[in-house]
Formats: structure tokens, C-alpha cells, sequence
């Protein structure tokens, strides 16, 4: 069910660069379990949304099936929102924004959704680089259906009856990054400091920015034995860069640049700054990536942050050399070639 | 029709050759020729599942009549294929001729008292003609144009001028191809009486006609339609339709300064992404469409189901092959017809299209867009490769410039600001088809579409009455799609008669070459040809107004005399099926025969 949300005018409200307040990013109450990761990663989003300061119904919010993708229900209820079929997000939001490329498109996914039912899409939305957010809520298992295994779910990593995960997991970062994605973070739905950023500078990226969210599942996922557990990930993550978003209009502060921040300009003006935490660490180079993230893994670590960023690919209506204005923005006259032309055309087929 | 008739500008002409050969460009070059005599003519292509090396035939049909469809008939075979030499020799009608080169001999065992059969060393002479390996075997083809041209009597002046119409970027092989030509014209002129009996004979100019495929027409009315996101997978027979739509968006949808496109064709991963691309699309309010066939429809099915149920405007063009599973796919039928009208689980039905030849594509393409937005629900065009890849002479394509898209029930911010609520799934009109808004707009037409169970305001619901409500709401609409869709078309007998025959799609011509035959046996029937689902009202006044109902198709399951039974079952008895389903187009012999079968059977009970 969906409860809508009653909306109480707040004096003194904080308000953003277009008057709207935090309120106004919010949706339908959630009717997730209590604790879920998923309504923290909600909450991110409509703080990422209200800080950027985006028309609500410039949005368009898509997902698959599952307990992820309930959740576009729960944020900007000024937006048009898709709960599509499962495991198809990527395709509806490649189409809608094929037809509309000035719509930002974020699609919400789960790690059953993406990496089983959806593999095959998760992987050409990406491979197609379409300018959306993919955001996966990764609990490792399946809500719905009661503790199933997902394919995100670690080898030797156990259920809550004690069944032990016997097959290797698929890892959402490192398949993403190996396809040839241009944009891709993993962060802790416990960690909003971390993930606010992060989905600004996704979002802002001109291409498909994949962020790999670990979101716990209190009911069927945050035993002992679990890897997706709010305990186990607290303890194993570590941070291997940090990000912010800094708005064309904004200046950027002298103080950002402590440690070793370097400013990655993206095509609008905005500038993602990115931190590394470690050293070792070069996200702009692929090799480098996935190699440290081989390094983390067998360490035992849930490594986060942004972890590979190439802002120069051409996104898919660069590679297409659609038209600027919006598909279905454009007159008929300009579509339809007329009764002449074909005329003309028929010549050749006598 | 007997043997001994006439057979000027009535004649089949059949050509076997090997798949990869080039012996396209030479069977275009006679079919054109031929229409430019001004001879109702039609060329069907069999085609092997292959790129190279297996028999591959073309068939062309010359017509004084107009007679489009197979006849079941060879009156001239070029036998160019040692592989098929002896089916080919079978196939030949008594009375025919067959072509072979005769630079190796054939088996005397192989040859039949009934026809006549001409030897043409075709081989020999390219070979002393041309010096280049792969230019003799090309030009072996070209060759027995030329025979053929001597024999039947097709314009050599023609011929020419479409040897330079065609190589016009490149002389010099206009000059290699008319060498080729005179080589198998000069033998023929030599060694044999010409012309044959079955010849061709100037009877006008074809002006008003054009040759086209139903894939090509199909893609160019997407482009007249304005559609601008086309998502695809390829899948044979279905492939020309994307390529058409592609060329002629380069052609008049790119800028020619910067070079931007007005479209966007993307080649999905399979065909469940393919209809989630055409979805999403029609959700912003961009018109797209998927063309596909029946194995891309099974995987499409769940993405037609939720455009049912939530409403989502959207095109899906199935050029039918031959089922089931992957079956014959360069074989045509009408087997998908129960899988369109009923695509996905739960209760679900969709409008059917049908067109019976490439004009009607064109325009039915259009009208599927159309359709699709104002009654927001998938609509499926069925079209089969018997339309879609082979060449047919059609009255030349026309368009109104006064034609504007419907769009359907959309609500801009001006009509949202007047409106206390929103409603997405209100029946305000009564008419069954509520109003939606587009994204990008207005926050207050945002919605949330979902294929779980929701209620006439949009919200999700697992309320029974609720449910209920919506359910019954889309019959509401499916009776005003009854109004919408395309008429059938109706073609009386010259007399009051108590047979009808109801076809559809591709077995239209072979119907109405069935009619004439049977008319002159006496046989008077009077013949409804059916162009959408759901019927509209004159379809079952039709059947009632008939005793006796030959419903044809090409499939064996007699899917849409279900359909119609479905609709009215209590004249079950008044239907006869006539169903052809091995994988050719369907010859009118089949319906002479379907009809005279049950009349005799019928007189003897």
C-alpha cells in the first residue's frame, strides 16, 4: 500500500535555489519493514534532489520489481514515476529518455533485479551509457518472496536459517566497471555523509552512473553469518576516495582542496571534487580499479566511494547525434517528410 | 484455366539458383522490366535460412488481370541450381519450359515428354566472355535474363535503360551486364524459335504504380507517422522494416548542416528491452514502435501485458513467420493472430491491424499510431513475410498534408491548472479511455504507473472492488475500439448468395482470384475481408447474413474463426475454415478447392 504523505507547511523551512523545501522532495509513506537500508538511501536521494535544486517534474523516477523498487514511490511526488516489469528498468529508461533526453532519469534497482532477472539490461543500459542514475539497493537477498539468495549474495556468507551460500557472488562494481561503465560508486545506506554526495555527483554525470548501494534487509538479511548485515558492513568498509558536487554557480573553496582532492569538470559547468582516502587508489583508470578492488576483496574489505569515473565517453544520444531539443518536443512538420517527397521518393520504385 | 489459353503477359516464371550468387539483381532487372511493359506483375523470393550456398528460387508472376497471389503454376523455369535440377524439371507445368546451361551435360533420365527443355551453355560463354572468376559466375546470371528477354519477348530497350538507371554511379558495369545480356539474348535468337507462347506483351505504362515491399512501406509509414524512437531486435522477416525506417530517417529526418537526427533507433539486446525502449518512449509522449515477428512477440508478452494495464500507448509490427518456435523463419503464415489479440497473462486483449499488401502497410502504420495513443494500449500491425520481403505492384503511395497525429487524451499544465485533482485512470468521458498526463510538464499531472494492482485514481490498490472497477473499465474501452479500428471491407457477388468468404491479411488476392474462378463454375460468394480486431459490427452481420462462412488463413489452427466464434458462438455452424499453413503463400487453387470440396460434400449429404 502507499499512504499519502500529509504535507505541513513548516515556518522557517529551509529552501533551495528554485523555493522549494525538503518537503517537497518526499513522497508516499514507505511500508518497508522498520530499518530498512532502503528508506536511509530514500532519504539521501530527496537530500541529493532538494540540494541540487531540481524541478520536480523535470524527474522521472523508474524501476523493476521488488522491495528497491517501491521505493520511487517514496520520493518527489511531483515526479512521473515508472514501477516497471522485473529486471526491465534499464530498458524503459532508455526509452523515455531516447524520447525525452532533457528528463533526468534515476532508476531504482535491487541486487535480484540487476544482477539476476536483469542482468542482460543492467548491462546494456550501461554498455549504452544512457544519462540516468542506476542506483542498486543490494541486500544480497530476496524481501518479497522471504530470504532467497540473491546472486549479490557473498560465497560462504549464510541465510538466516543457516543455509550456507555455496556459489560465487556477482559483484555489480566490478561487472560494471569490466562493461565499460563511465561512472560507478558503491556506498552504505548507513552512511548518508557519504551517499549525498555521491548520488549529486552521479546524477550529474553526463552518462549512466552506476552507485551500488549495500542496504541492509533487517527482516531476512542482519544476522550473524550475513555479509550484508548493518554490523558486517560497518565493520569491513573502507573508503577509497570522497566526493562532492560543486555547482557551476558555486565557487569552489580553497578548503576543499585539503589532501589530495582534484577537480574532474564535467561538460554542464559542474565540478565533481574527488578525494582520495587511499593513495593507491587512481579512479579514472580501469585497470587500476578493478585491481584494487581485487585487492580489497581479498582482504576482506567492503571497499566504497566514487570508484572509477571517465566523464569523456559520448552518451547514447551523442553516439546517436540525436537533436538538442527533445524528441517528442519536435513539431510534425519537422518529422513528416509530406506528400511531395513521397511523390518524389516513388519515382524510384517504378 | 487451361493450358492451351493464352499466355501472353499471363505467365509464371520461376528461377533456381544458388543462394549468394547475385541472381538477385537479374530477377529485379526482368521483374522491372516487366512492369514497365505495364504488366500486373509480382515477384516472391524463396529463400533459404542462409547467407550462402543453398537453393535459393524466385518466383515472378505476370498477370494481365492482376492476379497478386501464388498460383500454384510454372510456365517458365530457369534451372540454374544442379542441386534442385530434378525438383525444378517436376515442378514445371505440362506444356512449360525449362532453361538449364548446358555447359555439362545432364542425365537424358531427368528429362520429361510433357515440356520443352532449352540448353543454354550459359557457363561457356561467360567463361569465353569475361576473364574474372567471380564476374563469370555473376554474369552467368545476367546471361539468362538475356535468354529470357529473346524468348519472352521483354524489352530489350528496357533493359538497357534499367541496366543505367541502376548503375548509374558506374557505367562500366552497365556496359559488362548489357555484354552478358546479349550473350544468352543472341543464343537464344540463334538456336531457338522465339518467342515463346508464354510472352509478354506491352499493355500500358504502370503509371500509377509502384513496386514495393510491405516491410519497406511499413517503415516509411512509421516515418509518415511521425514516429521518432524505433526499438529493435533483428529478427528475420521482420528486418526490412527497421531498415527502411532507418534510411528514409536519414534521409529526410539529418540536419545537412550539423548533421542532428530526428529520431533515435536503437538495437535493443533481445525484445523484452525492445518493448520496455518503445514504453518508456511512449510514456514521454514520443512516438515509438518495435518491428518484430512471433518469437519476439512470446518474449515480448510481459511488456504487453503492463502496457495493457497501465495504459501505455505502444506499436508492435509482427512480420509473421512460420511457428512454432523458431519453425521455418523464411517461410511465411498467419499462426500469430491468438498470440497478438491475447498477449500476456491475466485478461488482456489487444486491436489487431491487418494489412493485405504493402499500400495497405503504409497506411496502417499510421493508423496504428494513431489507434494506440487515442485508446493509450498496445496495437499490433500483422503483417507476414509473404507481404513484408517479396515485391509487390501496388497503386502508388499517397498522403494528405492535412493529416495530423491524434495524440489521444493528453493534459497539458493550461488544462491541469483548471483541474482541482488529477485523476490518471478517471473515466470522465465515459468512453472508457481516461486522460494522461506526459512527464517533464507540470508536477501536478506527475503519476506513478505500475503494473500492480491500482485504482481509477492511479493509487496502488489491493481492494477487490477497486480492482474490479479498472477491469471493467478497459471493456469499456474495448467496446469503443470496436468503433475506431479499420472497417472490413466488403465485395458482393453480382447476385443475391447464400456462401460467404472471410479472409484477412495476405490471402486476399489469392481470394480474389478464387472468386473469379468460381464464378465461372457457377459459384457465387459474396467476400468480407477483415482488417482489425475487435470486429467491428458489419463482421457479424456478415456471418449471419451467410449460411455457409469459408473463413481462409494461413495457419492450421484456424485462429481467427476461434476469434470470431468468440464473438458470437452461436453461428459456429455457419463457418467452414480453409487453412493453408505449409509455409508458402497460399495460391487461390487452395481456396477453389476448399469451396467445391465442401459443396460437393455438401450436395452428396
Amino acid at each position: 500500500m502507499t499512504y499519502a504523505r500529509p504535507k505541513i507547511e513548516l515556518p522557517g523551512q529551509e529552501k533551495n535555489d528554485i523555493g522549494l523545501t525538503l518537503r517537497d522532495y518526499e513522497g508516499s509513506l514507505s511500508t518497508l519493514c522498520a530499518g530498512c537500508g532502503h528508506d536511509s538511501i530514500t532519504a539521501a536521494l530527496v537530500q541529493a534532489l532538494f540540494e541540487m535544486a531540481i524541478e520536480p517534474e523535470q524527474l522521472i523516477k523508474m524501476s523493476g520489481i521488488g522491495c528497491s523498487s517501491k521505493t520511487p514511490a517514496y520520493f518527489v511526488h511531483g515526479a512521473h514515476g515508472f514501477n516497471s516489469v522485473h529486471g526491465r528498468m534499464p530498458s524503459v529508461a532508455t526509452g523515455a529518455l531516447a524520447g525525452h533526453r532533457n528528463l533526468i532519469g534515476i532508476g531504482v534497482s535491487g541486487d535480484g533485479d540487476s544482477l539476476s532477472i536483469g542482468f542482460g539490461q543492467f548491462g546494456h543500459v550501461i554498455r549504452r551509457n544512457v544519462n540516468m542514475l542506476y542506483l542498486i539497493e543490494n541486500n544480497g537477498v530476496y524481501g518479497l518472496t522471504k530470504g532467497q539468495f540473491s546472486a549479490s549474495a557473498d560465497a560462504g556468507s549464510t541465510g538466516k536459517k543457516g543455509e550456507v551460500n555455496q556459489m560465487q557472488n556477482i559483484n555489480a562494481v566490478a561487472t560494471a566497471i569490466s562493461m565499460g561503465a563511465t561512472f560507478v560508486g558503491r556506498s552504505f545506506s548507513g552512511d548518508r555523509d557519504q551517499l549525498v554526495p555521491l548520488i549529486k555527483a552521479a546524477i550529474a554525470h553526463p552518462g549512466c552512473a552506476l552507485l551500488d548501494v549495500i542496504s541492509p534487509c533487517v527482516t531476512f538479511n542482519d544476522h550473524q553469518g550475513s555479509t550484508k548485515s548493518y554490523s558486517y558492513v560497518r565493520e569491513h568498509k573502507s573508503r577509497a576516495t570522497e566526493v562532492d558536487l560543486v555547482s557551476p554557480r558555486a565557487e569552489i573553496k580553497a578548503s576543499y582542496y585539503s589532501g589530495d582532492a582534484h577537480p574532474v569538470l564535467l561538460h554542464d559547468g559542474s565540478t565533481i571534487l574527488l578525494k582520495k582516502v587511499d593513495p593507491d587508489y587512481d579512479p579514472t583508470r580501469r585497470n587500476n580499479a578493478l585491481g584494487y578492488l581485487e585487492r580489497c576483496r581479498i582482504r576482506g574489505e567492503i571497499v566504497t566511494g566514487l570508484l572509477y569515473i571517465d566523464q569523456n565517453v559520448s552518451d547514447m544520444h551523442t553516439q546517436c547525434r540525436t537533436l538538442a531539443t527533445p524528441l517528442r518536443d519536435e513539431a510534425f512538420a519537422n518529422l513528416n517528410p509530406g506528400s511531395e517527397a513521397l511523390a518524389e521518393l516513388q519515382k524510384g520504385m517504378k | 484455366m487451361s493450358a492451351t489459353q493464352s499466355r501472353v503477359n499471363d505467365f509464371v516464371l520461376k528461377i533456381a539458383t544458388v543462394n549468394g550468387t547475385g541472381s538477385a539483381s537479374a530477377n529485379g532487372l526482368l521483374m522491372k522490366a516487366l512492369f514497365r511493359m505495364g504488366i500486373p506483375v509480382t515477384g516472391k523470393n524463396l529463400f533459404p535460412s542462409n547467407i550462402q550456398g543453398l537453393p535459393t528460387w524466385y518466383e515472378i508472376r505476370a498477370n494481365r488481370e492482376g492476379y497478386m497471389s501464388a498460383s500454384g503454376r510454372v510456365d517458365v523455369m530457369v534451372a540454374m541450381n544442379v542441386q534442385t535440377y530434378q525438383k525444378d524439371l517436376n515442378e514445371v507445368s505440362p506444356g512449360g519450359v525449362l532453361i538449364y546451361d548446358s555447359t555439362w551435360p545432364r542425365e537424358s533420365t531427368l528429362l520429361r515428354n510433357d515440356i520443352t527443355v532449352l540448353g543454354v551453355p550459359l557457363a561457356k560463354l561467360c567463361n569465353e566472355a569475361f576473364s574474372v572468376a567471380r564476374i563469370r559466375i555473376l554474369m552467368k546470371n545476367v546471361a539468362y535474363a538475356g535468354v529470357l528477354a529473346a524468348l519472352m519477348d521483354i524489352d530489350l530497350k528496357m533493359i538497357k535503360k534499367l541496366l543505367e538507371e541502376t548503375f548509374a554511379a558506374k557505367p562500366k558495369l552497365v556496359e559488362s551486364n548489357l555484354k552478358a545480356i546479349m550473350l544468352g539474348y543472341d543464343y537464344a535468337m540463334e538456336n531457338f524459335t522465339c518467342p515463346l507462347p508464354a510472352r509478354a506483351e506491352v499493355m500500358g505504362d504502370n503509371s500509377g504504380n509502384i513496386m514495393i515491399t510491405g516491410n519497406e512501406a511499413t517503415g516509411l509509414g512509421c516515418l509518415y507517422a511521425g514516429a521518432t524512437v524505433g526499438a529493435w531486435y533483428p529478427i528475420t522477416p521482420s528486418t526490412g522494416v527497421m531498415d527502411s525506417f532507418t534510411m528514409y530517417c536519414r534521409k529526410f529526418r539529418t540536419d545537412p548542416e550539423t548533421g542532428e537526427k530526428r529520431y533515435c533507433i536503437i538495437q535493443a539486446e533481445d525484445e523484452l528491452a525492445a518493448a520496455g525502449m518503445v514504453l518508456g518512449a511512449n510514456w514521454v509522449g514520443a512516438r515509438a514502435f518495435t518491428p518484430t515477428s512471433g518469437p519476439g512477440i512470446s518474449l515480448m508478452s510481459e511488456f504487453i501485458g503492463f502496457a495493457y494495464y497501465a495504459e501505455i500507448p505502444s506499436v508492435f509490427i509482427d512480420v509473421q513467420r512460420v511457428g512454432p518456435s523458431t519453425g521455418m523463419p523464411t517461410r511465411t503464415q498467419q499462426g500469430d493472430v491468438m498470440l497478438c489479440a491475447y498477449a500476456s497473462h491475466g485478461d488482456t486483449k489487444h486491436p489487431l491491424l491487418f494489412p493485405s499488401n504493402p499500400h495497405e502497410c503504409f497506411h496502417m502504420a499510421v493508423t496504428a499510431f494513431d489507434l494506440a495513443e487515442r485508446l493509450q494500449t498496445p496495437v499490433f500491425m500483422l503483417s507476414d513475410l509473404d507481404i513484408g520481403m517479396n515485391d509487390w505492384m501496388v497503386p502508388e503511395l499517397t498522403w494528405d498534408d492535412n493529416y495530423r497525429p491524434d495524440r489521444g487524451k493528453v493534459l497539458g499544465p493550461e488544462d491541469l491548472a483548471k483541474m482541482e485533482r488529477f485523476s490518471r485512470y478517471l473515466d470522465v468521458d465515459g468512453d472508457g479511455i481516461t486522460y494522461r498526463t506526459l512527464p517533464g510538464e507540470d508536477p501536478k499531472g506527475a503519476y506513478f504507473v505500475r503494473g500492480s494492482g491500482h485504482n481509477r485514481y492511479g493509487a496502488y490498490t489491493e481492494d477487490s472492488d477497486e480492482y474490479q472497477d479498472v477491469m471493467d473499465r478497459l471493456l469499456v474501452k474495448w467496446e469503443t475500439a470496436k468503433s475506431l479500428v479499420p472497417d472490413a471491407v466488403l465485395s458482393k457477388a453480382d447476385r443475391p448468395t447464400r456462401l460467404g468468404i472471410v479472409a484477412y491479411g495476405s490471402s486476399d488476392g489469392a481470394v480474389t482470384e478464387a472468386r473469379d474462378w468460381l464464378e465461372e463454375k457457377g459459384i457465387h460468394a459474396d467476400y468480407l475481408r477483415i482488417r482489425a480486431f475487435p470486429f467491428s459490427r458489419e463482421v457479424e452481420e456478415f456471418l449471419r447474413s451467410h449460411d455457409t462462412n469459408f473463413v481462409v488463413e494461413q495457419n492450421r489452427d484456424a485462429q481467427m474463426k476461434s476469434l470470431l466464434m468468440l464473438q458470437a458462438n452461436d453461428i459456429a455452424n455457419r463457418l467452414v475454415s480453409i487453412l493453408h499453413y505449409n509455409g508458402m503463400p497460399i495460391p487461390s487453387g487452395c481456396i477453389v478447392k476448399g469451396v467445391t470440396d465442401h459443396l460437393e460434400k455438401e450436395a452428396a449429404a
